[in-house]
């Protein structure tokens, strides 16, 4: 007690530098420490839903990333002739799984559309009608028909007409991948003269009556039709024929086939005589050749040799639009689009919003109502009027200064403008509240006895602690953003196939336009684009409940 | 006197901010080029009259290969003239370019006669959706984590998180396409209280109350719930009221603070619909007139669509905020 306070006469050699050994150290923990973000990942993955919907996150991910390289179809690619063609999947189509089989139902159709069917069967040997004629039921009066037909090979030949090095081409393709995409012409006179049939080229059998608009076939004694093909002229050699001369593949049973005619001897008598006959593969137009082609190999051949895209046989995991685009490449790049453009939206918007919702919640007064205001009239500003606004200004600039590079871009253009111009909102007022929450706090009261910069104890000491809340925030931003995305693509606001992109919203407008057709065949184009999105929604707002509870555990269960 | 104090304010301040956005819509629509050609039937000479009547232009002069020349006004004097016609008159201008209401007032020949089919759907939707959301809220939080709670659980996510678009495709497929108990789209008879009107109304109705039903549940669980906790239900069972009593006189009232101004506010936005389910069924309502307006570029009905748009959100947010004031009275509005 007596020289407790006597510190000015302590002696100089009393003091001794202190070594790092002598430090006292607290208990350590025989636990590990549990960090915020690690406690949070431990909650979250005690929530089953938000767990599995985070995998199911992933997979789409994964999908929008991945898959637009297993397809060789990109979303610029259409075929009319194959419009609202069945989705199909090789393995379904082999063991007759139906639905994905490429084929749809006929039921009830008429003698003469499954007269069709059946003619292309018997032309190229493929299953038309699925499960062939055994397959198809007949109604008790014997008038309409119900059978499964193949949107695939069920178009058939299409005449076209091609240059004669293209002709020539064609042949020497067959002849050495052995797959026939010429067949033989039926002669221009001996055509259907309604202009209805004239240029149906699956009309290959001799017909009753050519002038009428029904066409009623001529079938032999066991039910088949009778072809009605072009012949060379008797004599001539088939391979110097003219001037549209072949020499490649010929249909099964024809090389120099053989037919028992009648003619007049010397004695003009008739008499039976065996003569060789071909068929004739090409009509000499002015200029062109007009061939008869099997629509399908055609495609094959058009793809793997002229295009050389990649695309080989016509295949449409997902079916084909109303245009003829291949579904499932339009959903795999539009998804693709839709994570890029959300994700690039929501950190544009996190960073301006965070920053604007820091000042105005840290600085307070006159400021923050200012900034307030200024947020409150760009909110009030319905997003539909801002789109339409920036849509007629964005044209008009593009035209204006003839950037004329933009205009493929220009309808994302908008939609980022857009969305950026409301979007940090949101956050701002987000952020704007943790930080009205903390910054009356005595660790910010300490930070700023102790000299710290505003900016420091803004970013270094509230924000942290907000981060929690805002971070769940931005979960939400994205598929808000492609629920948007897909209400303006819907209604034609935006319409990003313009420019090449294509959207999950550009599919469900399609596949309204389908159903409104009102035909039962169509209603699969939008199928897979509301699965997919449905999943998207669900999964990412389960994954966002899921991360709110696990950063805020005091929030458990309540709906703000 | 606080209550008329803050109710008059917010209207000024309401008002502001409409006027803010208003001029804002004007300038910039009217910095772009004015889309002078006719449209297919219509008269060139006719259009570029009308267009120098309405004051946008001046000094129209025909060329002799038959292209105008003209000068354009000023986009203050232009505004100036618009509102004291819109004011004074009433009088939105004329439609130039919506094809099939060439030549007509916009607000009496074309706006007001799509009114009603809006306003009608929105209506019924209101009507099925807000009680049947009630109710769902309500048993739900009556039954809180049980299964009754479970599903309406369920249901309110799935509702919640699949797009409308999607929700609307869906009874569109299986009510008007598979099942053809109605039909494509909305009948454009102008008899709208007869019975199949009425009828091919009703797909779109159900998707609309959809939400509003997925909404009321979630927001009166979550209310209920939370009121159910409060100490005053302690107080009120023990002396003496039956559970079905004091759930009835104190829960539901204290949960209705909130849940009642935004039923009031849903009242006001019947107004403007939803462009997709308008689109989707058929409707031929103000939705399908404001993608018109945007696809032809009328300017003139645009501003008109867009200002009654920002009209009615404005004024739901004020209903919300001012109900809030009548019917709770521990809410002192404007005190300090």
């Amino acid at each position: 007690m007596t020289n407790m306070n006597q510190y000015q006469n302590i002696p100089a050699e009393k003091f001794q530098f202190a070594k790092r050994t002598d430090l006292g150290h607290d208990k350590k923990f025989d636990t590990k420490p549990v960090s915020y973000f690690q406690g949070a990942f431990r909650r979250f993955s005690k929530n089953k839903g938000a767990v599995v919907a985070a995998i199911v996150i992933a997979f789409l991910i994964l999908f929008a990333i991945f898959a637009p390289f297993f397809t060789n179809y990109t979303p610029d690619m259409y075929d009319v002739t194959y419009i609202y063609a069945a989705p199909k999947l090789p393995i379904c189509e082999k063991y007759g799984i139906p639905f994905w089989d490429g084929s749809r139902d006929r039921t009830n159709v008429g003698y003469m559309t499954y007269l069709k069917d059946m003619a292309i069967m018997q032309e190229t040997g493929r299953e038309v009608i699925k499960g062939g004629k055994d397959n198809v039921k007949i109604s008790e009066d014997g008038k309409s028909y119900t059978y499964r037909y193949d949107t695939y090979y069920g178009i058939g030949f299409i005449y076209d007409e091609i240059p004669m090095s293209k002709y020539l081409d064609i042949q020497r393709y067959q002849n050495e991948t052995g797959r026939q995409v010429l067949y033989p012409v039926v002669a221009l006179e001996d055509r259907p003269t309604h202009s209805k049939n004239n240029t149906d080229a699956n009309i290959f059998y001799q017909v009753k009556d050519k002038k009428a608009t029904k066409i009623t076939p001529v079938l032999d004694e066991e039910g088949k039709l009778i072809p009605n093909y072009w012949e060379i002229p008797e004599g001539i050699d088939p391979k110097s024929w003219g001037g549209v001369a072949y020499d490649s593949l010929r249909i099964e049973g024809e090389d120099g086939f053989t037919k028992t005619v009648k003619v007049r001897d010397e004695n003009d008598n008739l008499v039976d005589e065996e003569r060789t006959y071909y068929y004739i593969y090409g009509v000499q137009m002015a200029s062109t050749v007009q061939v008869r082609v099997e629509y399908y190999e055609y495609y094959a051949y058009e793809h793997l040799v002229e295009e050389g895209d990649g695309v080989s046989e016509p295949l449409f995991l997902f079916g084909a639009t109303e245009t003829g685009k291949d579904i499932f490449s339009c959903l795999a790049y539009g998804a693709r689009f839709s994570f890029i453009f959300a994700s690039i939206v929501a950190i544009v918007n996190f960073i301006v919003g965070v920053i604007w919702g820091s000042i105005s919640g840290y600085y307070g007064g006159k400021l923050d109502l200012a900034m307030e205001r200024f947020c409150e009239i760009l909110g009030s500003v319905p997003s539909m009027i801002i789109i339409t606004l920036l849509k007629y200004h964005m044209g008009h600039f593009i035209v204006e200064q003839g950037l004329y590079k933009l205009v493929d871009i220009q309808s994302a253009l908008v939609l980022f403008i857009a969305f950026f111009a409301t979007g940090w909102i949101g956050m701002a007022g987000r952020t704007r509240m943790q930080f009205y929450r903390f910054k009356n706090q005595e660790y910010v009261l300490a930070a700023r006895t102790l000299g710290a910069s505003d900016a420091r104890i803004m970013f270094k000491h509230i924000f942290p602690n907000g981060l929690g809340t805002i971070v769940t925030s931005i979960a939400l931003v994205i598929p808000s953003m492609i629920y948007s995305e897909t209400s303006l693509s819907y209604l034609g606001i935006i319409n990003l196939e313009a420019g090449k992109l294509t959207s999950v919203g550009t599919l469900i407008n399609a596949g309204q336009k389908a159903l409104q057709q009102g035909e039962p065949y169509t209603a699969f184009v939008a199928l897979f684009p509301c699965g997919f999105l449905v999943l998207l929604m669900l999964s990412f707002n389960l994954f966002g409940n899921g991360l709110r509870d696990a950063f805020n555990p005091s929030l458990r269960g309540s709906e703000e | 006197m606080y209550m008329f104090k803050y109710v008059s304010k917010r209207l000024g301040l309401m008002l502001l901010t409409f006027f803010i956005i208003f001029t804002m819509c004007f300038v910039l629509i009217k910095l772009l080029p004015i889309p002078t050609t006719a449209l297919p039937g219509q008269d060139q000479d006719v259009v570029m009259n009308i267009m120098e009547a309405r004051g946008w232009i001046t000094n129209v002069q025909k060329g002799e290969n038959g292209t105008y020349t003209y000068d354009r006004v000023p986009i203050m004097l232009q505004y100036g003239m618009y509102l004291k016609r819109v004011i004074f008159e009433g009088d939105f201008g004329i439609a130039t370019r919506l094809p099939g209401y060439t030549g007509k007032m916009l607000w009496e020949e074309v706006f007001i006669p799509k009114l009603p089919p809006t306003i009608l759907i929105n209506i019924y939707s209101s009507l099925i959706g807000v009680p049947i959301g009630l109710g769902l809220g309500i048993l739900a939080a009556l039954k809180k984590n049980k299964w009754q709670d479970q599903v309406i659980n369920i249901f309110i996510i799935l509702l919640i998180s699949l797009p409308s678009v999607i929700l609307a495709l869906l009874i569109l497929y299986v009510f008007c396409f598979k099942l053809r108990w109605f039909p494509l789209n909305m009948l454009t008879s102008n008899d709208y209280f007869t019975w199949p009107v009425f009828h091919s109304m009703l797909p779109a109705v159900f998707s609309l109350c959809l939400g509003s039903v997925a909404g009321y549940a979630r927001y009166t669980r979550a209310e209920l719930s939370e009121v159910l906790t409060g100490e005053f239900m302690l107080l009120a069972r023990t002396k003496g009221l039956t559970k079905s009593q004091a759930i009835y006189r104190h829960a539901m009232r204290n949960s209705m603070v909130v849940i009642f101004p935004s039923i009031l506010s849903e009242f006001i936005s019947v107004l403007s619909g939803s462009l997709i389910i308008e689109k989707m069924f058929g409707v031929n309502g103000v939705g399908g007139l404001y993608l018109l307006a945007i696809e032809n570029q009328d300017y003139d009905a645009f501003m008109l669509l867009s200002g009654f748009y920002t009209l009615i959100g404005l004024a739901a947010g004020i209903v919300i905020d001012i109900s809030y004031g009548i019917i709770d009275p521990r809410i002192r509005m404007g005190a300090k």
